[in-house]
């Protein structure tokens, strides 16, 4: 065919597979080819799985030509965050300590892509335990920006947003415990969704702050979002976070319009530090989405400031805690020359675990430890409870919340690495939604003048992802900025 | 300075991680500007509020809360009985062992 394969969304993939105009084997390979095309460059993967890949695209081709109606993804090239388990196929987690880990067992969103049809080529780079703003907490070194390679495609689900972006998947999974989803989308251009918490299965996804963790689709459009959604949302009886709740028909939501849907602006969100163009842009797409039939809404949420703080205290205590396992017994890296088992940990984990994973570990045993506890994790959980409030007060007065996804577009490679402080502040608009388990989506709403991607970010109510979809998509549809393509060749 | 190189090792010990010199210097000063950052929380009064640990409610078992008069849900009855199910091999996970032997997993001695 002589169209570019790679550059396909789900839907137009789809649509071309069922007419038989196109095999899901031949798209695999575009894919594949399109990965050794630029991933010297971008190393949005770090484990390409091309054998698996070409034999699911080959069952793919199959149930294609058979009888029954195909599943929802059939023959559709994923990527799949490397901190999510894919049995039979290495998963790192960004990590040292896990270089050589094979899961015994599949996570079950990627038993549920795998049930759906899905071709999985491979597993995308992240910062180490999902522990990052930047992708440059890899172990496997950095993923680059496909807009500007010397730039960060943001984090920690770096490798996500850059390889849907450039064309090397047609979709990733990422997880977002603090951001991690959105920023790289908003980074990368790409569409990202952070659900509700307890939307998504957690089972078989590599821990790091397990009340804040949450698994999401980064896609090239909202349609694609809400396909891959669909495929991953539900109650899992083997996950007691997950929750039973229907999951609604999220293609069906696309198209409702936002006629009438009250937007609220909250003031915390417009504020000195926000790079004048990202501000210029997310308060257009706002007026866009007016003239589109929304109702703008002024609204407060006091307690904005606080969240970085609050939630640098609660990640990293329940970091410290979660990561406790890696201890060199039962799987992962051991470090050898150790002659007793206190020497074993200790060497272990500081052979395993890079700057930034000793750096939250320490944090968090600090916060937790004996006269500390209160001063600072009972605070913050305190604070936490207040930062959810204000979520709550301001649903009573509007059905979504729009903000800037990051208050500056991607960042140069090194410009933060020395100080955490500052790299911890790009996450300053996405934490408050996982400290309240709210959904966020984050949609491309232009370009600065260097023509790097901007966002705009929506909040919604818990379980609303159909309200942050249908506006996601009226904006989208009406815009068009999606169509821009990286220049990454 | 709020935490000294000697209160940096005595937390590095409850982690169980072994720090060099230079790294116990490096965490002694993020530690000064990261914990310097988190005093900001000291402003609120929380006397009063509830602490959160988790956004999905997961105490109450009013039924009422289930969906939430404002769309949080809850945990609550959410145990189940326990039942024999098989899981993933044996075998399978104890290739991700450091060391084996046989079915067991090696490690250093542990009492002399």
């Amino acid at each position: 065919m002589a169209m570019n394969l790679s550059r396909l969304t789900i839907h137009q993939a789809r649509a071309l597979l069922h007419s038989r105009e196109l095999s899901a084997q031949e798209l695999t390979r575009a894919i594949l080819e399109r990965i050794r095309a630029t991933d010297g460059t971008l190393h949005s993967y770090i484990t390409v799985d091309e054998m698996q890949a070409l034999a699911q695209a080959e069952a793919a081709d199959r149930s294609l030509a058979g009888p029954q109606p195909p599943p929802p993804l059939c023959g559709i090239p994923i990527a799949i965050k490397d901190s999510i388990l894919t049995k039979g196929l290495r998963s790192t987690a960004g990590s040292k300590i896990l270089e050589h880990f094979i899961p015994p067992y599949d996570a079950s969103v990627t038993r549920q892509l795998k049930d759906a049809g899905a071709v999985i080529i491979g597993k995308v780079n992240c910062d180490e335990f999902g522990m990052g703003s930047s992708n440059e907490n890899s172990a496997y070194g950095p993923t680059r920006n496909p807009w500007d390679v010397s730039r960060v495609p943001g984090g920690s689900s770096g490798g996500s947003a850059a390889c849907v972006a450039a064309d090397q998947a047609l979709a990733a999974l990422g997880t977002d415990t603090g951001g991690s989803i959105r920023l790289p989308a908003s980074f990368c251009g790409v569409v990202g969704l952070k659900p509700s918490y307890g939307r998504v299965s957690r089972f078989g996804v590599v821990a790091y702050a397990s009340s804040l963790d949450q698994v999401g689709p980064l896609t090239k459009d909202m349609r694609d979002c809400a396909t891959l959604l669909q495929v991953i949302a539900g109650h899992d009886p083997r996950e007691s976070t997950s929750v039973d709740l229907p999951v609604p028909d999220y293609q069906a939501a696309l198209e409702r319009g936002v006629q009438g849907l009250r937007v609220g602006i909250p003031k915390e969100y417009f504020v000195e530090g926000v790079q004048p163009e990202v501000e210029r842009a997310v308060r257009h797409a706002i007026e866009e989405l007016e003239a589109l039939g929304a109702e703008p809404v002024s609204i407060s949420l006091p307690h904005t400031d606080y969240a970085v703080a609050a939630y640098y205290i609660i990640a990293t205590a329940e970091a410290s805690s979660n990561l406790a396992r890696y201890d060199g017994v039962k799987y992962g890296y051991r470090a050898e020359q150790a002659t007793d088992l206190t020497e074993m940990y200790h060497r272990t984990r500081a052979q395993g675990f890079g700057p930034e994973v000793k750096r939250r570990i320490m944090l968090g045993t600090y916060a937790l430890s004996a006269g500390y506890y209160d001063a600072y994790y009972l605070k913050a959980q305190k604070v936490r409870q207040l930062i959810r409030q204000d979520f709550l007060d301001a649903f009573e007065r509007c059905d979504i919340i729009a903000t800037p996804t990051a208050p500056t577009t991607a960042f140069q490679i090194g410009e933060k690495v020395t100080d955490p402080l500052t790299m911890y502040l790009s996450d300053a608009f996405t934490i408050a939604v996982n400290l309240a388990g709210l959904p966020g989506l984050s949609v491309l709403c232009g370009f600065d003048a260097k023509g790097l991607p901007i966002s705009l970010q929506l909040i919604g109510q818990a379980f609303g992802e159909e309200t942050l979809l249908r506006a996601g998509y009226a904006y989208e549809q009406a815009t068009a900025w999606y169509t821009t393509k990286p220049p990454i060749t | 300075m709020r935490v000294n190189r000697q209160e940096v090792q005595r937390v590095a010990l409850l982690a169980r991680l072994e720090l060099s010199d230079a790294e116990t210097d490096e965490l002694v000063a993020h530690f000064d500007t990261i914990l310097a950052y988190m005093d900001k929380l000291s402003e609120l009064d929380t006397d009063r509020v509830e602490p959160l640990a988790h956004a999905v409610d997961v105490k109450t078992g009013d039924p009422d809360r289930s969906t939430g008069k404002r769309g949080f849900p809850t945990l609550a009855g959410r145990l189940r009985d326990d039942q024999v199910a098989t899981r993933a091999d044996a075998n399978a996970m104890l290739q991700n062992a450091p060391q084996r032997q046989a079915d067991f997993l090696k490690v250093p001695k542990i009492i002399e």
